[in-house]
């Protein structure tokens, strides 16, 4: 199925949709922040949305995540042969489904070392309780060491094995972009999804991340979605991509189509002026 | 921040200083000199504490007499401004520089990783602990009967509620109002299944029996409390414990057919051991208490450092941190918090049923909303997550008032322990012997970055 994924744009019964949101319209009192959003995130694919600020990225990521709970629709994951519905569902169980996430702002636990910060997501799944801890259990020692390794061997996937115990919140903004990705992985996720990721991280960075995260979809098999107003990132990673406009799907496609789709031009010319037309500020 | 260290230092420095000279900060908004206010208002407390009584006829008639009898004012004021000024004015320059040393050798480790390091070594670590142990444990036979209750009653059984407190308030991050409210009730139904409340309990038990039955109905109370709460936080929780407090001590109050109303449970048994070999009960004398309540104490603490250490000591301190990334992570964060209060619960429980069956009498009034707000300033005031630091600072506050009855007037003992907990928070706000991540989080909140106090949350006091 695998071969197929890369080529289809919708398909209504896809046996290989992965996350599939039909119809989401979330509501602020009077302001509607999501109108009728359709998206459908492949199995092993990364799908980018964009759009300009105030489109609704976030709130789409907050309302698969559980954060917010849109008013109509429906959000299905479909993992281990079954239909998991997410709407309405609490963030942690959302997590547990196997959809992971990291922040726009960076939330990280700033006190605890970038080992803490992944184990406490990686011990998420261990059903060790405070009795068995407290008495020293072989199960619970056990559970211990097996998120110590995992969460060794994560930093040192995302490149930060000489940083385990540093602070978080001492590290720089791209070893912090990389360590909320680590943890959001930690957590055995299907899906993960990436919100701004590349935000206020320097050139070398973006080179880096744009790495990673291909390297978490090849090698971990994990599909992605992506937040990102960096278009050459978002063109040399995507599979595919989704624009949003006022809470709206606009267009949806290759990078190649939706760079020339006008609806993309003129939401980005027209609607929002510090924008660059997609594509365009990178040639 | 002092993490500069390396030969440029001082060109660095001096760039710092003209940037803080650019920022202009009015001199009377920088900490030095907020510090000096907050000890005049301090000297003013001392003078009022220091002063004649409250006098019920006029209002007024104590801050006049205080204020105005001579010298005291000016001397306290003086005393405190002698105080500052050592404090700040005093050059730290050879200090700060064996400190910079210390930290050049060890530059690329953080500041927090090198402070206790010679502390850190296990076998220092173990011996420092077995001699204070051992110090503790002979204590009473040194003291007179006085002190020894004084350490039983007020002393032990309050570090054994701190400790639980801080699961709560220290790793959790809830700010709880109401924690006596469980010490009642684990007084409350130690009474009850020993049989000194006028409802009889199906079988009457030893106190030793009473006690887990008590731990976990205080489990369950705590969980009960905690289910449709927990939603809420910060300012939110607090009053709802609050509540809880008040219809805990109401009924207590107010049941005379259950709780023997305003009078209380009298003749609550002393707990004894009838083990074939092993035949003792504790009696009058409060000795053998302080050694059963340490030995608690020590268990306690044992299986505490342990949880802190664990996943769920991991997971509360995400929670404390930043409640929304926790539960993006997969952390149940009711189900954590829900621990977290019951675990303090019971451990609460737990010295209400070794209070009930000391003191052998129990009425409403040792469970007044007082007592929860004195158990919070002991943890704030020892250092709020840290078990020790707690342990400390709880020992030295329950002690003051009761060293304080000897030299000042006993009514005014309360006043000097609010006028050092003011000194403490200006001075020194993470307590007497903070726990790290704690200090860490002061730490980042200097800087900007993050928010040590987790009592405080954003407006709105409900999460989705």
């Amino acid at each position: 199925m695998s071969t197929t994924s890369m080529t289809k744009e919708t398909t209504p019964q896809t046996t290989d949709a992965v996350v599939t949101a039909r119809g989401l319209t979330l509501r602020f009192g009077g302001l509607v922040c999501l109108n009728d959003v359709d998206l459908t995130l492949n199995r092993g694919e990364i799908l980018a949305v964009i759009g300009p600020n105030g489109a609704g990225k976030t709130s789409l990521f907050n309302s698969l995540t559980g954060v917010y709970v849109p008013q109509e629709g429906r959000i299905t994951l479909s993992a281990d042969g079954g239909e998991q519905n997410l709407l309405g569902r609490k963030p942690h169980v959302v997590n547990r489904l196997g959809v992971a996430r990291t922040f726009q702002n960076i939330r990280l636990f700033g006190a605890l070392t970038a080992l803490e910060n992944v184990k406490i997501a990686a011990e998420t799944r261990q059903k060790s309780g405070p009795v068995g801890i407290m008495l020293g259990m072989p199960w619970a020692r056990r559970n211990e060491r097996a998120s110590d390794r995992r969460s060794h061997e994560l930093l040192d996937f995302v490149g930060m094995a000489d940083k385990l115990n540093e602070l978080a919140a001492s590290l720089s903004y791209g070893d912090q972009r990389r360590l909320e990705i680590a943890r959001a992985l930690a957590t055995d996720p299907q899906v993960l999804l990436l919100d701004e990721p590349a935000a206020g991280t320097n050139p070398t960075e973006k080179l880096e991340l744009a790495e990673l995260i291909k390297h978490i979809n090849r090698e971990l098999g994990i599909s992605v979605l992506l937040i990102e107003h960096d278009m050459r990132l978002v063109m040399s990673v995507a599979d595919r991509v989704t624009v949003l406009n006022f809470g709206k799907v606009i267009a949806s496609g290759t990078p190649a189509e939706v760079q020339h789709n006008p609806a993309v031009v003129e939401a980005y010319l027209g609607a929002s002026d510090e924008e660059a037309v997609p594509g365009e500020e990178d040639k | 921040m002092s993490t500069i260290t390396r030969p440029e230092a001082d060109e660095r420095d001096m760039v710092v200083m003209d940037l803080a000279k650019l920022r202009r900060v009015p001199w009377y908004r920088q900490p030095r000199w907020t510090r000096l206010f907050g000890m005049v208002l301090a000297a003013a407390l001392l003078a009022l504490a220091t002063g004649p009584n409250a006098s019920t006829d006029d209002i007024f008639f104590s801050v006049n007499e205080s204020m105005t009898d001579g010298v005291r004012l000016p001397v306290c004021i003086a005393l405190m401004v002698a105080f500052w000024a050592f404090f700040e004015f005093v050059p730290k320059a050879p200090v700060e520089r064996a400190k910079a040393t210390a930290r050049a050798n060890t530059v690329d480790m953080p500041a927090w990783q090198n402070t206790k390091k010679a502390f850190d070594k296990t076998p220092v670590k173990l011996g420092a602990l077995a001699v204070v142990v051992v110090v503790l444990a002979v204590l009473p036979l040194f003291i007179s009967t006085r002190w020894n209750q004084v350490l039983v009653g007020n002393v032990a059984v309050y570090v054994l509620l701190a400790i639980g407190l801080n699961v709560v308030v220290g790793w959790a991050g809830l700010l709880d109002l109401g924690f006596i409210a469980f010490f009642a009730i684990g007084a409350y139904s130690t009474a009850f299944w020993t049989g000194s409340l006028p409802t009889k309990p199906p079988v009457e038990l030893n106190p030793f029996l009473a006690m887990p039955i008590a731990v976990v109905t205080c489990l369950i109370a705590g969980v009960l409390l905690g289910a449709p709460t927990l939603r809420l936080r910060g300012d939110y929780l607090a009053i709802v414990t609050l509540g809880f407090h008040e219809i805990v001590y109401l009924i207590a109050n107010n049941a005379n057919g259950f709780s023997g109303g305003s009078g209380g449970a009298t003749n609550i048994p002393h707990p004894s051991v009838h083990l074939g070999f092993l035949d003792y009960e504790w009696e009058l004398d409060p000795k053998p208490y302080w050694w059963l309540i340490m030995g608690m104490a020590a268990v306690v603490v044992f299986l505490f450092i342990r949880l802190e250490h664990s996943r769920v000591g991991r997971a509360w301190t995400a929670i404390r941190e930043d409640e929304i990334a926790a539960a993006a992570n997969g952390v149940n964060t009711v189900k954590y918090k829900l621990m977290a209060f019951a675990i303090g619960a019971s451990t609460s429980g737990l010295a209400g049923g070794v209070y009930a069956s000391k003191t052998g009498f129990i009425s409403p009034e040792s469970f007044k909303l007082m007592f929860s707000v004195l158990v919070l300033a002991y943890v704030i005031f020892g250092g709020m997550g840290s078990i020790w630091g707690v342990m400390v600072g709880t020992a030295l506050l329950a002690w003051l008032p009761e060293y304080l009855k000897d030299w000042v007037d006993e009514n005014d003992r309360i006043t000097y322990l609010g006028a050092l907990l003011v000194i403490m928070m200006i001075y020194r706000p993470q307590g007497l012997i903070p726990s790290r991540r704690r200090k860490r989080e002061l730490t980042l909140a200097k800087e900007g970055i993050g928010d040590a106090d987790a009592m405080t949350e954003p407006a709105g006091g409900r999460i989705a």
